[in-house]
């Protein structure tokens, strides 16, 4: 009986030993300082930013799982949506919860060793939100006793990390211009930031950056220049109102330089590239702003006046090596036009520019890397389609074998036909269609995802390349094919293992050095986001999203 | 000592003497007890009664379930401006809107009637809420009533009893009021009180979150997120009892605190 009347005595004064036990607890989380976040490399347990770091490299130094144990991988549990629709979010784990959202905008904390929920956040959009290519999220972001969401109906909001109660909510966009976030947020110090989607309904673009406490504004940085801003001529007449060039992915950060990188999308409309002249800046560009200001540092454009949907949406990937025998901050970047591209991060300066697949939209980059533009004549297929070379799905670099890795789209080509269109707002912008090049008429073309279990459009219409990018020469160290278009990102590992996938539904690790297959699972739905990788009591994890399941892996006990 | 351990219902955590101090509390609150003071207020035959002038006369604009008027449900009690029952007879009886809902002449013991009807959450056999003031409610809610000692609103407040900052929109008056005078039938099950011992010898106090067959997951004392796996614990103890006891304020109270969770009604 003293033990009961023990329990009803902590239970009736839980509230009043929060802080009596804080330091007696074994297992007590620590608080996720942005400190912690800056030197998140130092604890590889956890995955605490979308692409696990700043730097954006989806490294990680565990090495518990090896090439010579890996055939004793196991799935340990499998967590099933309750939504239809690739599944694109990208898990955040700290201490052995993981943060997870469902689309439209569901926000799960996780237990990240057996998978069961804690709690759940249910986020109701305006009925007339809308994206252009499903109702995605691809995660949250986590900072002190906050997780941060963007929403369809582009808000931010701030819930409990505990409870998962809503702390507050701000407006970041106009939901009737079509507005929308699907992006994880990015932390920087004290501020959350993200930019907004909306690339194919004639939105102006923006990053913004609100104090993580309050939600109060900090900074907004526009992607189109407003009248009298520098770059502002390269739009014509009031093209630059409704031009597009969303931010929907996470940027980067670097903490030295204190500049945060940001992809920049299309401008609209998207494939009348006549209709509005000029180079159209920032769009398909990388911007460098200031994390404390929102001020632009510089730019890099790669596809100017683009009318191929080449969206620079990938994620700007930072390495420090030696560029021609100097020690250089490096920006390495895959992008969607077909070209790879070394930057050098302090300035902007373009260093090294290579195709990676056939191109035919340009016949090369001039010494500043901009493109001599080569359009084709109109019922010709342009090199890469629509779809891109690549496009956003998160990339790696292991600093163990100095090598990048993408999923790259071969022999994929696009047919493009430009209408005139005028600006609707909220409706869609997109100035004319495009057709898959097929090699017979009205064979099926590669879609936006895989909804159909029998590939019908097989590897003559476009298959996935996994590339193992040198970034000294531009030039693939290996590749590694496969028969269907793959939009999973890569995460490598200190054991040189690479863990991928793609619209196979197969979830496979190659030795990162050869590109030597070493294990494979069929995991059976399209794979289009990146595996991430911790740690927890000891044990190594891997999880990975494959159609509507999530599910992790470990070693066999 | 068997694996996975068997799951203990307690039936009662409270020792014999600690039970009859809190039925003594009770008693000595004497005729203040809220349950009683509700009963008397409104009779079972004035909420019957006030069914029938509500389908007579509100239910054309307001609906069979209350809640065909913008921005109010009278099931739920939400209200754009009356908070209390004279509040509700004002508006009833003088119109409100400008005129879009007209005014009523009710006999006394019509407008009383559906009152009760509206506070019984349009229960005709159920027991009529009296609804107080938010204000003296939100003192009661942090001062005597000892309510954010355990519970969290907007932000403020532990996390180890449910947060409250949108129970307003999930309860309804009588399930509230409940929630104090009789908590043990309204203690949504999930929320039971547990406790843990792991084979390492570590108890945890918590309440739970989650539970399958071989695993659970609770919020612990630390307001840490716990998961355990049943096969690892030496025990794990399920309260059937509420945290707390039944309250000891009085009806007048209970009604103010009432008044002012129907306000919490989180982030719009």
């Amino acid at each position: 009986m003293k033990t009961l009347n023990h329990f009803l005595i902590v239970l009736l004064s839980l509230g009043g030993l929060i802080s009596a036990s804080a330091t007696l607890a074994q297992n007590q989380a620590q608080e996720i300082t942005y400190d912690r976040i800056l030197n998140a490399a130092e604890e590889p347990q956890n995955w605490l930013t979308y692409n696990g770091g700043y730097a954006s490299q989806r490294y990680s130094e565990l090495d518990q799982i090896t090439p010579r144990n890996i055939d004793d991988l196991e799935v340990k549990w499998t967590l099933q949506n309750q939504v239809f629709g690739a599944w694109q979010t990208n898990p955040i784990v700290i201490d052995g919860i993981m943060y997870i959202t469902q689309r439209p905008n569901d926000v799960m904390a996780v237990d990240a060793v057996t998978g069961r929920v804690f709690w759940m956040y249910r986020h109701t959009n305006a009925e007339n939100a809308r994206v252009c290519c499903g109702a995605n999220n691809r995660g949250v972001a986590v900072l002190g006793d906050k997780v941060y969401m963007g929403t369809q109906d582009a808000h931010l909001i701030a819930l409990d990390r505990i409870n998962g109660k809503p702390l507050w909510k701000v407006k970041v966009g106009d939901v009737n211009f079509a507005y929308s976030i699907t992006m994880a947020p990015l932390i920087v110090k004290d501020k959350v930031i993200v930019g907004v989607g909306g690339g194919e309904y004639g939105i102006r673009g923006f990053v913004v950056a609100y104090d993580a406490e309050t939600g109060e504004e900090a900074w907004k940085f526009y992607t189109i220049p407003g009248p009298g801003e520098p770059g502002h001529d390269s739009w014509d007449g009031d093209d630059w109102e409704h031009g597009g060039a969303p931010i929907w992915i996470t940027g980067s950060f670097d903490p030295e330089l204190n500049l945060t990188y940001w992809g920049v999308g299309n401008p609209g409309p998207d494939w009348n590239a006549a209709q509005r002249p000029g180079d159209n800046l920032y769009s398909d560009s990388v911007i460098a702003l200031d994390a404390d200001t929102g001020e632009l540092k510089w730019h890099f454009q790669f596809t100017p006046n683009d009318g191929y949907d080449y969206d620079a949406v990938q994620v700007p990937l930072l390495v420090d090596m030696d560029w021609n025998g100097t020690p250089s901050k490096l920006m390495l970047w895959a992008n969607r036009n077909g070209y790879f591209y070394v930057l050098d991060r302090v300035t902007g300066k373009y260093l090294l520019g290579k195709n990676y697949v056939k191109v035919n939209w340009s016949s090369g980059l001039d010494e500043n890397g901009r493109p001599f533009a080569t359009p084709q004549p109109e019922g010709m297929p342009t090199w890469p389609g629509n779809q891109g070379a690549t496009n956003w799905y998160p990339p790696s670099y292991s600093p163990r074998t100095g090598l990048f890795y993408f999923s790259a789209w071969e022999d994929y080509a696009t047919i493009y036909r430009a209408e005139e269109q005028e600006y609707e707002p909220g409706r869609a912008f997109l100035g004319g269609g495009f057709t898959v090049l097929t090699p017979a008429q009205g064979a099926p073309g590669v879609g936006i995802g895989r909804t159909n279990p029998i590939n019908t459009w097989t590897d003559e219409v476009g298959h996935a390349a996994l590339m193992a990018m040198d970034p000294q020469t531009g030039e693939a160290k290996w590749k590694y094919e496969q028969f269907d278009v793959s939009d999973s990102g890569m995460l490598t590992t200190a054991s040189d293992l690479l863990f991928t996938g793609g619209r196979e539904g197969h979830f496979h690790a190659l030795d990162a050095r050869t590109g030597e297959l070493l294990w494979k699972a069929s995991l059976g739905g399209q794979i289009v986001m990146a595996p991430i990788t911790f740690m927890v009591d000891g044990v190594q994890y891997i999880t990975v999203v494959s159609g509507h399941a999530m599910s992790t892996f470990a070693l066999r006990d | 000592m068997t694996y996975p351990p068997q799951k203990h219902r307690l039936q009662s955590l409270l020792s014999p003497r600690l039970w009859r101090l809190s039925c003594l509390l009770l008693l000595a609150t004497g005729g203040q007890s809220v349950a009683q003071e509700s009963d008397h207020q409104y009779t079972s035959e004035a909420i019957q009664a006030g069914s029938r002038v509500y389908v007579q006369q509100c239910a054309l604009c307001h609906g069979p379930q209350g809640e065909t008027v913008d921005g109010i449900n009278l099931r739920l009690g939400q209200f754009r401006t009356a908070r209390t029952d004279d509040d509700l007879a004002g508006v009833i009886s003088g119109g409100a809107a400008g005129g879009r809902m007209p005014a009523f002449t009710l006999r006394p013991e019509e407008l009383n009637g559906v009152i009760a009807y509206i506070r019984a959450g349009f229960d005709p056999s159920g027991v009529a809420i009296s609804i107080g003031d938010a204000t003296r409610g939100k003192a009661l809610f942090e001062g005597k009533g000892e309510c954010a000692s355990c519970h969290r609103v907007n932000g403020k407040g532990p996390r180890t009893a449910p947060d409250l900052s949108d129970i307003g929109v999930l309860r309804t008056p009588a399930i509230l009021q409940n929630s104090m005078v009789a908590p043990a039938a309204t203690l949504l099950p999930i929320n039971r009180a547990v406790r843990i011992v792991t084979r390492r010898e570590e108890t945890v106090f918590g309440r739970r979150l989650n539970e399958d067959t071989y695993t659970v997951q609770l919020i612990d004392a630390n307001e840490q997120l716990r998961s355990f796996v049943k096969a690892d614990l030496v025990s794990y103890e399920l309260s059937s009892e509420p945290v707390h006891q039944p309250t000891t304020l009085s009806g007048d109270e209970v009604a103010d605190l009432v008044g002012y969770l129907l306000t919490l009604r989180g982030m719009q």
